[in-house]
């Protein structure tokens, strides 16, 4: 494989990085909390689909807006049961019920759908195109297609919608916000709404890629996605976009030209080095203390 | 139209506002005056809901606010220029000016109401498409007064709008102010600078560490010898 591959299945993994890393920027930047749980709700989507596919022979559409069904009301429940009640608590409570509901998640699936590992279906026809001498798979295009897609959806979203308008509202000032007549609560509820079912997605192109189900599966692409959040600026929607695609591209090549069992080092110490020299990522703007 | 019957509002365990009553009537300017810390801000507070009262009574036209989920607050007529402005910075004057009209959806209303804001405050619809947070420190205020007025409310809160202004933008801000109430908006104001806001106001009270220990028109308070020996500078 040549540069070209590598730069384009870095760009593939990254897509799915970035869709995760959506849902980390947007619940932070307007709840002001790290939802840990994050990861985990892309495992529940995986588990979802995987029975959507398999067992009930669902067409991968439909299955997929089954996960995302299913994902959305699960963030718009862990919110309301788990955070919502510590709306002004300290935010190291949050973080520490966040954990808490991780863990319930992964326990929860494990008893019910048992720790061993489901195949996920191959889902996609498993053609290629060849592009400047590289040949690149149909899931590589559709992964970094569904992904443009989404960010310019939320793009437009964010910035031409009324319920935009009001999220932006209350990512800079809750108070504020509130003497607009912005329900905030609300607001948080869709929040947790989109970005779940972004996981969701997520979830989908994951097991496309890599097709097995765990109970575990979200906690590594999570941290992953959290920390290209926060490379690309935590609260900003761009920087999660930009953080996702450029920690795939890292990631893809650290593994090609320097060492596999490396590579997640090279990308955290890459983080390390961007956050000393800005401390707030990459597209990120003065970080908020939760108040 | 709006009264307020024994207030008691309260950080954890230290009461702010320690039993307060105050009635502002349709149509007029009433001000609060008081210094650095006396509770003004937190009755404000209390009154659009940002924060919950210990006991007490806030009546808008019969209805008791306390009671009314707070972002359902604005709905009922009441809006809040807060203290320090609290526009939202990285968006637009228009947006921002938009964000004041949230509640609402008489869209050709809503534009009319806008006009009516850029028509009181110039310098808006010169600066319309600029960051708010680029603007100048009175022209955000400008900003955050023609936000709370796109709701088109019936009572106006002012938490302090001439702080951080030259005298100049002063005289500006409470011209403007009285010009808003002539319209027929009832006002409430509140400020350190009891010179000017007992010049523009029908009424006043003066708050002193949480609770009301002087009241009267806004001429009495200007001639009171106490009132002229804490707050107007002898
Ligand atoms: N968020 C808060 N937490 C604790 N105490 C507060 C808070 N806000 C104000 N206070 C206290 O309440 C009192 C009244 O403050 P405030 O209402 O801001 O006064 P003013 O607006 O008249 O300057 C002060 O003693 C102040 O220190
Ligand atoms: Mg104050």
């Amino acid at each position: 494989m040549g540069f070209l591959s590598y730069l384009v299945s870095g760009l593939s993994l990254g897509s799915v990085y970035a869709i995760i890393a959506l849902g980390y920027t947007m619940v932070y930047g307007i709840a002001k909390m790290l939802n840990f749980a994050h990861g985990d709700v892309i495992m529940i989507g995986a588990y979802v689909a995987f029975f959507a596919l398999s067992n009930f022979g669902l067409p991968i559409i439909p299955a997929t807006l089954l996960s995302i069904v299913v994902c959305t009301l699960l963030g718009v429940i862990i919110e309301r049961l788990a955070y919502k009640p510590l709306r002004d608590a300290s935010s190291l409570s949050v973080l520490i019920t966040a954990i808490g509901v991780s863990y319930f998640l992964q326990n929860g699936a494990q008893i019910i759908w048992s720790s061993s590992t489901k195949v996920f279906p191959a889902i996609f026809q498993s053609g290629s195109v060849s592009l400047g001498g590289a040949s690149i798979s149909y899931l590589t295009l559709i992964t970094i297609g569904v992904c443009l897609i989404v960010m310019a959806a939320l793009t437009l979203f964010i910035n031409k919608t009324r319920t935009g308008a009001a999220m932006r509202a209350c990512s800079e000032d809750k108070g504020a916000a509130i003497l607009m007549g912005i329900n905030v609560n609300h607001i948080i509820s869709v929040t947790f709404a989109i970005g779940s079912g972004l996981a969701a997605i997520a979830s989908v192109l994951l097991c496309a890629a890599y097709p097995s189900v765990y109970p575990t599966l979200g906690a590594m692409p999570g941290i992953k996605a959290f920390t290209a959040a926060v490379f690309g600026g935590i609260g900003s929607i761009p920087g999660a976009f930009l953080g996702g695609l450029l920690l795939g591209v890292i990631e893809i090549f650290a593994k090609a030209y320097v060492s596999t069992q490396l590579s997640d080092a090279i990308v955290f110490a890459v983080l390390i080095v961007v956050l000393l020299i800005k401390p707030t990522g990459l597209l990120g703007k003065k970080i908020d203390e939760k108040v | 139209m709006l009264e307020i019957k024994d207030l008691h509002v309260s950080y954890g365990m230290i009461e702010a506002i320690k039993g307060i009553s105050f009635r502002v009537d349709d149509g007029e300017i009433v001000t609060l005056i008081g210094a650095n810390g006396a509770g003004k801000t937190t009755a404000m507070h209390a009154i659009s809901g940002l924060i919950r009262p210990d006991s007490g009574q806030i009546i808008l036209n019969g209805q008791d606010l306390s009671k009314v989920q707070p972002h359902k607050i604005l709905k009922l007529g009441l809006s809040q220029v807060p203290e320090g402005r609290r526009i939202f910075a990285g968006q637009t004057v228009e947006e921002n000016l938009f964000l004041g009209a949230y509640i609402r959806n008489d869209r050709e209303k809503t534009l009319n109401d806008l006009d009516t804001v850029f028509e009181l405050f110039p310098r808006l619809k010169e600066r319309r498409s600029q960051r708010a947070g680029t603007l100048s420190g009175g022209e955000q205020q400008m900003l955050a007064m023609g936000r709370a007025l796109m709701s088109n409310p019936s009572i106006l809160l002012l938490d302090e709008p001439s702080m951080g202004l030259s005298p100049l933008l002063v005289s500006e801000i409470f011209r403007i102010i009285d010009e808003i109430n002539k319209k027929g908006t009832t006002v409430l104001l509140v400020e350190q600078n009891a010179k000017r806001a007992l010049q523009i106001a029908d009424r006043a009270y003066v708050l002193e560490t949480g609770l009301i220990t002087l009241e009267g028109t806004g001429d009495e308070l200007s001639h009171d010898e106490r009132v002229k020996a804490a707050y107007l500078g002898g």
